[in-house]
């Protein structure tokens, strides 16, 4: 047989090459995260799973963190540079309010963010983040980072896992793209969008995306920062969905100006 | 003169035409697309018998999950595949080749069985499968549980790609088979009685399904015994979706167009009876046909003469 | 699959099936012709979209051509959706070990016969080696999939009329290939009913 007449190296080849082991540094533990602004407010959200391969880590790991008492920030992709990452902001920023007798605007926090991420270029923070939160004037804001820093305001954005499920979808819920409006209609304007209807659109998308992405589910936590003024009595009001319950997040400062709500619920567990 | 036929060599089996251009693809581009696979909880049971005063059998579960990567391809998929009345299979690894696989030795056994005059045993559907299985030397990524009842007993295995079997009192595979041996580990007892059993292989699955993020949805359970096979289809549906908080109905003309075909089909043909060509009916002339002329040729084409 | 780009989405509603495809054909990331249809009748009321590779996408649709015609010669009948997919399913596992990068999404209304006198709306898919998948609401396919998967998961709702169908399918292609690099150009949406076909064809972004 011709195969035995092959030299015995030559039926090892693929052993000859050295195995390299080198250790990596990173890891992704699935989850998404999504904001939304609206005129006076501003929804940050992501679910509460963990994993790592096909194991869930925990059901519950936090993954949206309040900043200020208008600022929320939403952090997803490598869990323990998320953790890291926010852990030092919140120190910037608790000397900030030290020096400054004040709290950092949603602007320079986001200035801020970008400088803290590309302080890392060459050995990144393996984390995509999402601020929302109130601006000076009073509108709500969302602005998105890449792991190293370039940054962006917009009226919507998903990331994580499943962003490539939801930010289509909020692409035609929020921005109402590839929507012609009624003849005679005014045309549609983004951003103006009423609280209860982003609520909705949020609680759908982490349903749909739990649906179809194996690393979405378990629970949903969704911070809703309002401006000052606004009346919290329709949040209250809202009907909300199965196992849904909502409270007040304490203020980080003086407070009695911008409002933080919690409201949290159950995802499928499977 | 006589021609000689050459007998042709039957094309059967695996066609490899395409496969030294996907190579070629392959490397110029970022990989070859990933099949469906069945990241799995797939699990098998032995009970009855001895002091559980009950007939012995096997009891087979799987989840409903299929996936490609990390999105869920098929939220409700059958994992219980039929191999002949008294013998199951569950799938788990690559899912076209589960599927195929199963479907294939299910009609060799058939025809088996044809041959010999009665039903195949269980260790016969083992035999082929594994050796089918080793033949491709794991290439085919079937892994599978399977489980029956014949002239000899209730038996149980699970068969690798490669084509190792194992026989064992309990068993399970796919990505989701370490949460389910724990149950099973923590729960098995020989002898269990047919409810017992069918929990306990639910409870194993539906670890699977919770623990495990290759598997999820429903549990499908599967009992043979002596006196025949139920399949509860199913079982148990612990994740089913709630209702939407929005509806998502958009105002028709939404949607801008450029072009329109309408295209209108048939819906009712009304089809009026005449009987046999040539034959004389009210209000139609005869038109005779010549007999001897045309296709027909001498036996003319009269249908019901 | 990412050679050509492209997309196929099928969804069931009351009665009636529809199936839409774009109509990108690219090379890579460069754009080469924005009329390359992917959806093909089999019969009156049975269409298939077929995204991947395009020469296998031409190589597949001849195949499939000839083994219908020679089925329906055959049998002296129409081939039904259900059959039709296990046909495409066996002519791509054929080919286990070379597959056709494609991944076919069937769209069909069975016609009633004597045993089933109200048939259900059909729609299947598959892998590129032919295991075959019948959901109750939606099938995707093609490079925008996991977009499309998302989208279709929000925006999809049970009984829809064909009108109504009309706008969920088109309105979850066009913002799933928007958000993907190798679908778009255009898209064709067909909704079969029991009494007509109505093809539409539909602007989208080119870039």
């Amino acid at each position: 047989m011709t195969l035995l007449a092959q030299s015995p190296m030559s039926l090892h080849d693929t052993y000859a090459a050295p195995v390299e082991h080198r250790f990596n540094p990173y890891s992704e533990n699935g989850g998404t995260i999504l904001a939304i602004a609206g005129a006076d407010f501003s929804v940050i959200a992501g679910d509460t799973r963990q994993s790592e391969g096909y194991s869930i880590q925990t059901r519950y790991a936090r993954k949206v963190f309040q900043l200020t008492d208008n600022a929320v920030l939403a952090t997803n992709g490598f869990a323990a540079d998320g953790k890291n990452f926010v852990r030092r902001l919140k120190q910037s920023l608790e000397w900030y309010q030290h020096n400054h007798h004040k709290q950092m605007g949603l602007k320079a926090i986001a200035r801020l963010i970008q400088t803290m991420l590309y302080g890392r270029r060459f050995f990144p923070y393996y984390v995509y983040n999402i601020l929302g939160g109130i601006e000076e004037d009073g509108s709500g804001a969302v602005y998105s980072f890449d792991p190293v820093g370039s940054y962006e305001r917009e009226a919507c954005r998903a990331a994580g896992a499943a962003q490539a499920l939801v930010q289509p979808f909020l692409d035609n819920q929020i921005y109402f793209k590839n929507q012609q409006p009624e003849p005679g209609a005014e045309p549609f304007v983004p951003g103006r969008l009423p609280l209860s209807t982003v609520l909705g659109l949020v609680v759908d998308s982490f349903t749909s995306a739990t649906e179809r992405h194996i690393e979405v589910g378990d629970g949903i936590e969704i911070f809703i920062v309002m401006a000052k003024g606004r009346s919290p009595e329709s949040l209250l009001d809202e009907k909300l969905g199965e196992g849904m319950t909502i409270e007040e997040v304490p203020p980080v400062g003086e407070g009695g100006e911008e409002r933080t709500f919690l409201l949290s619920g159950p995802l499928k567990r499977d | 003169m006589t021609v000689q036929i050459q007998p042709q060599e039957e094309a059967v089996g695996f066609d490899f035409s395409n496969y030294a251009r996907n190579q070629f693809l392959g490397q110029h581009m970022n990989g070859l697309p990933k099949a469906t696979s069945t990241g799995t909880t797939i699990v098998g049971l032995k009970f009855g018998g001895g002091d559980s005063g009950e007939e012995e059998g096997v009891c087979l579960g799987a989840d409903t999950r299929a996936t490609a990567g990390d999105i869920v391809a098929d939220k409700n998929c059958e994992k219980i595949h039929y191999l002949t009345p008294m013998i199951r299979c569950c799938g788990a690894g690559t899912a076209a080749d589960t599927e195929f696989v199963t479907n294939l030795i299910s009609s060799n056994l058939e025809l088996h069985a044809l041959s010999q005059g009665r039903p195949v045993r269980v260790v016969t559907a083992m035999t082929m499968l594994k050796q089918y299985l080793f033949r491709y030397q794991g290439h085919v990524g079937a892994h599978l549980v399977l489980g029956g009842v014949d002239s000899t007993g209730s038996h149980l295995f699970t068969i690798h790609a490669h084509g190792s079997t194992d026989k064992l009192p309990y068993v399970t595979m796919g990505s989701g088979s370490l949460a389910a041996m724990a149950v099973f580990e923590s729960a098995y007892k020989p002898y269990l009685k047919r409810e017992e059993a069918v929990a306990l292989v639910a409870r194993a699955i539906r670890a699977g399904i919770f623990n495990d993020l290759g598997s999820g949805s429903n549990v499908d359970v599967s009992i043979i015994t002596k006196a025949g096979c139920e399949t509860l289809r199913n079982y148990e549906m612990p994740n089913e979706r709630g209702v939407k908080s929005r509806n998502y109905k958009f105002r028709r003309g939404t949607t801008a167009w450029v072009k329109e075909n309408i295209r209108s089909l048939i819906v009712k043909e009304d089809v009026k009876i005449t009987s046999g060509a040539g034959k004389e009916q009210p209000g139609i002339e005869p038109h005779p046909v010549p007999v001897g002329a045309g296709p027909g040729g001498e036996e003319g084409m009269d249908v019901d003469s | 699959m990412e050679y050509n780009g492209g997309s196929v989405v099928a969804m069931i509603g009351k009665d009636c099936v529809a199936i839409a495809s774009d109509l990108r054909l690219g090379q890579q990331s460069v754009g080469v012709a924005m009329n390359f249809d992917k959806v093909f009748p089999v019969n009156d009321k049975l269409y298939y979209g077929l995204p991947g590779l395009a020469t296998d996408v031409y190589t597949l649709r001849e195949q499939l051509r000839f083994r219908v015609n020679m089925y329906r010669m055959k049998e002296e009948r129409e081939i039904t959706p259900k059959t039709f997919t296990h046909l495409v399913s066996s002519t791509l596992y054929e080919k286990r070990f070379g597959p056709y990068f494609i991944e076919p999404v069937v769209a069909g209304l069975p016609s009633p016969t004597e045993l089933d006198p109200h048939p259900k709306p059909f729609i299947s898919t598959m892998d590129t080696i032919g295991c075959i998948t019948t959901p109750k609401d939606f099938a995707v396919a093609g490079t925008a999939s996991n977009k499309l998967f998302g989208v279709a998961e929000g925006l999809w709702e049970p009984d829809l009329e064909p009108e109504d169908l009309f706008e969920t399918i088109s309105q979850t292609l066009l913002n799933a290939v928007d958000r993907d690099a190798l679908s778009g150009w255009g898209a064709i949406v067909h909704v079969i009913t029991h009494d007509k076909v109505i093809t539409r064809q539909l602007r989208a972004r080119m870039d």
